[in-house]
């Protein structure tokens, strides 16, 4: 009973013993602080690096792609089926893509990536990505009437963007061109036959077979009017096959604040090489429909999706006689994102290497997640280290309590206090010591995490530097995860650190023999 | 202090009541009759020797000491300085363990008990004072008298017991005067009132010896001589077993039987 009296009594009334416990405080409050913000942007990271990304890629290192995609979707179903949860096939290609702002085209070099819309929502979280919710729901690839949801700071325009953005643009367009050009001549607004999309809620329509005219007649067609052979496009009524443009593409942040270079409603020209050798540029004018995020400025300025059919023709990648179309690459969904190496594994060892490349999403941006664990573990060690030297600064501060205290324990063990006694007053003093600033470096540790924003935000006043650049990390706020196991594995290893640190001066109190602590007064 | 209220109530001699040896597996010790001046030795040495080793030198501080102290008596052993009084009571206290001899507590050989039962009896049989009186600083006076019964008792049966425990130890501060000093710390005491707390402390467990080492060295006379009272009172109301070392023959004239130490051996005075 004594130890536990004597141990509170002495945590009371030694407030000095409690500034060596300052060390082990800041140590696990940095140490949580750190931890919990290099989790949350591998966190982060990873689920916006996996969010475009399927679990694994299974790639054909020729950009001709391979054939039969549900043939080679069956072998990977027989080879690792019981783990796949869903499979669909992607053409990835490089290519050009032309934006209009303030009436000149800038071109920009681009990936385009045709995606199956009924399976590729599936595979991937991509949709969750996209701005209109019918979108997140399920992407088509057709335009909406507005409503488009805006991130802060972005001007009102993406929210009406859409079919009343267009028809804006459109009636625009038809006054300049009345008032310009009173003859309207053959202009890119006018499609070919096969590039029709007719609105009704079907996404595109491939119209190979345009209405012919009578053979003969088209024999004496005048070569300046094939005008009127398609149903009449009108911008304010039809789209092209649509595109969904990422933010890295359509907006800029300046000084200024934001600003969209492209909205959903406007047209873009693409060009991608064909499949020919010498490839030839193959190029179509499509319609934003939507714009996406994934906070991966490494995607959202570079990945341009389309729908997989019409990339493929762009590309002429379907086989003229047999109708089989190739692709680039089949992205699997597993069931348990865990097995993603062993299901990589299996299918290494089924496809030759020379010809396909399988990869998890990890493996993808591997050097990325390796410098993150890396950092982190190098900072664990540095902090880990400072417990460590808290530790000895516990050592010393109870080394003097116990040379102080050499009288008291004297007259302890004179009142029959036995030495495991004495021992344990000490060891439950450090013990408690530990406690006290594991528990106080825990609270303070996580308050920093819970206000973290706010923190820096301050920071960034006073100083007048920003100390986390959203623009920089596309993060728009600072990530931070909390660990529950991490945390308490910190709390506990502070707390033996403290207890180990009291056990030599323990020993020493209770060796101490009593006549000689009473000795010279 | 002729009006004093006993300080130690009349120990219940034979029952298990608190504090006895009953409950520690331990022989009883104390097995002695009621009733004071009896002949037999209550705390005895016999042929101690000690000595300590100073740069490497064996430097002889008891040679042999026999000594005999009967129940209920009160007696001083004076000395000059060096002369191994404080170590001859260090050893009888347990404190220190001779390098030849016996220390017997109601006949029985105690000195080479387990450490367990020496602790035990250092707790339950022998109260000890100082001539600094080693109050715990940190704690109340209350605290420092309930410290012998917080060693003795476990968690839970402290708490069990603790308004016992508390009620005792107010009953003693207040015996030895300082019933207005309970939430006083060391520091805010003064010599005497420290030494009447230590007596209080000494008691609280309701030993039977009582080891007073210079009780009245650091204190003016007329202070010191107030502590020899209340020692004097016990001796003659509780029959507690007193031994009181001092080098102030004056002092040492209020006990029963004064025996005096030189040179490591024991003369009568």
């Amino acid at each position: 009973m004594y130890t536990l009296f004597l141990c509170w009594r002495y945590l009371r009334t030694r407030w000095i013993a409690l500034a060596s416990v300052v060390s082990v405080m800041l140590g696990v409050a940095t140490m949580i602080v750190v931890n919990g913000v290099m989790e949350g942007f591998t966190r982060e990271m990873q689920g916006r690096i996996h969010g475009i990304l399927s679990d694994v890629v299974f790639e054909a290192n020729n950009l001709e792609g391979f054939p039969d995609a549900a043939g080679h979707m069956r072998r990977i179903e027989e080879l690792a089926g019981p783990y796949i949860a869903g499979m669909t096939p992607t053409v990835a290609l490089p290519g050009q893509l032309a934006i209009e702002v303030d009436g000149e085209w800038q071109t920009r070099h681009v990936s385009f990536i045709g995606v199956d819309t009924t399976t590729y929502g599936e595979v991937s979280d991509f949709n969750r990505y996209l701005r209109h919710p019918q979108s997140r729901k399920h992407l088509d690839f057709t335009l909406h009437e507005g409503g488009y949801d805006l991130v802060e700071g972005e001007p009102d325009a993406l929210k009406n963007s859409g079919w009343p953005h267009r028809r804006q643009k459109a009636a625009a367009g038809a006054r300049r061109s009345a008032v310009a050009k009173p003859f309207a001549v053959a202009n890119d607004e006018q499609p070919l036959p096969d590039e029709v999309v007719v609105r009704d809620g079907y996404r595109y329509r491939r119209v190979r077979e345009a209405p012919q005219p009578a053979p003969g007649v088209a024999a004496m067609r005048n070569p300046f009017e094939p005008l009127n052979i398609a149903p009449q496009f009108d911008p304010s009524k039809d789209t092209r096959t649509g595109v969904v443009l990422g933010l890295g593409l359509a907006r800029v942040t300046s000084a200024d604040g934001k600003k969209f270079l492209v909205l959903p409603g406007d047209d873009v020209k693409v060009t991608v090489p064909t499949a020919t050798v010498p490839p030839k540029p193959s190029s179509d004018t499509f319609t934003v429909v939507d714009l996406y995020e994934s906070g991966m400025s490494e995607y959202d300025a570079n990945f341009i999706f389309m729908p997989l059919a019409k990339l493929q023709e762009m590309r002429g990648m379907i086989d003229r006689q047999s109708g089989i179309a190739n692709v680039t690459a089949i992205q699997i969904k597993l069931h348990n994102d865990e097995d993603g190496e062993h299901v990589r594994n299996l299918l290494r060892e089924a496809f030759p290497g020379g010809y396909y490349s399988v990869h998890t999403w990890r493996d993808k941006q591997g050097p990325l997640l390796a410098a993150v664990g890396m950092q982190t573990a190098i900072l664990n060690i540095l902090l880990g280290m400072i417990i460590l030297v808290a530790g000895f600064g516990i050592f010393a501060s109870f080394c003097m309590i116990v040379a102080e205290k050499r009288r008291d324990i004297g007259i302890l063990k004179s009142l029959g206090a036995s030495s495991a006694g004495v021992m344990s007053i000490f060891l439950s003093y450090g013990l408690s010591l530990g406690l006290v600033g594991a528990g106080a470096g825990m609270l303070i540790g996580l308050l920093f995490i819970a206000n973290i924003q706010s923190i820096a935000d301050l920071i960034a006043r006073l100083t007048g530097q920003e100390v986390f650049d959203p623009t920089i990390y596309y993060f728009q706020e600072i990530p931070t995860v909390v660990e529950p196991l991490t945390v308490m594995v910190i709390v506990t290893v502070a707390i033996a650190i403290a207890v180990k640190a009291s056990v030599i001066p323990a020993l020493m109190a209770s060796f101490l023999k009593p006549v000689e602590a009473l000795r010279n007064e | 202090m002729s009006d004093m209220r006993p300080l130690v109530e009349p120990r219940r001699r034979g029952g298990a009541g608190p504090g006895t040896s009953g409950n520690t597996g331990l022989p009883h010790l104390v097995p002695a009759p009621v009733g004071k001046r009896d002949d037999s030795a209550h705390i005895a040495a016999v042929r101690l020797t000690k000595s300590y080793r100073k740069a490497g030198l064996e430097i002889p501080v008891l040679r042999g000491v026999d000594l005999e102290v009967r129940r209920g008596e009160f007696l001083s052993i004076i000395g000059q300085s060096g002369s191994g009084k404080s170590t001859l009571l260090h050893l009888l206290g347990l404190l220190d363990a001779p390098d030849s001899g016996e220390v017997q507590l109601g006949g029985q050989r105690i000195d080479n008990l387990p450490m367990r039962n020496r602790d035990w009896i250092r707790n339950q049989e022998l109260g000890m004072i100082f001539q600094f009186y080693h109050l715990l600083p940190e704690l109340t006076a209350l605290e420092n008298v309930l410290s012998p019964l917080l060693i003795s008792e476990g968690i839970f049966s402290y708490f069990r017991n603790r308004r016992r425990h508390v009620q005792r130890a107010t009953e003693l501060l207040e015996q030895v005067g300082l019933g207005h000093r309970l939430k006083h710390r060391p520091s805010e005491m003064s010599g005497g009132e420290m030494q009447r707390a230590a007596i209080a402390r000494a008691l609280a467990a309701r030993p039977q010896v009582l080891l007073a080492d210079e009780p009245t060295g650091n204190l003016d006379s007329e202070t010191g001589r107030e502590i020899l009272r209340i020692l004097r009172t016990l001796n003659d109301q509780q029959d507690v077993t007193i031994i009181m070392v001092t080098h102030d023959r004056a002092i040492a004239a209020e006990a029963d039987r004064t025996v005096r130490l030189a040179r490591g051996s024991m003369e009568v005075a």
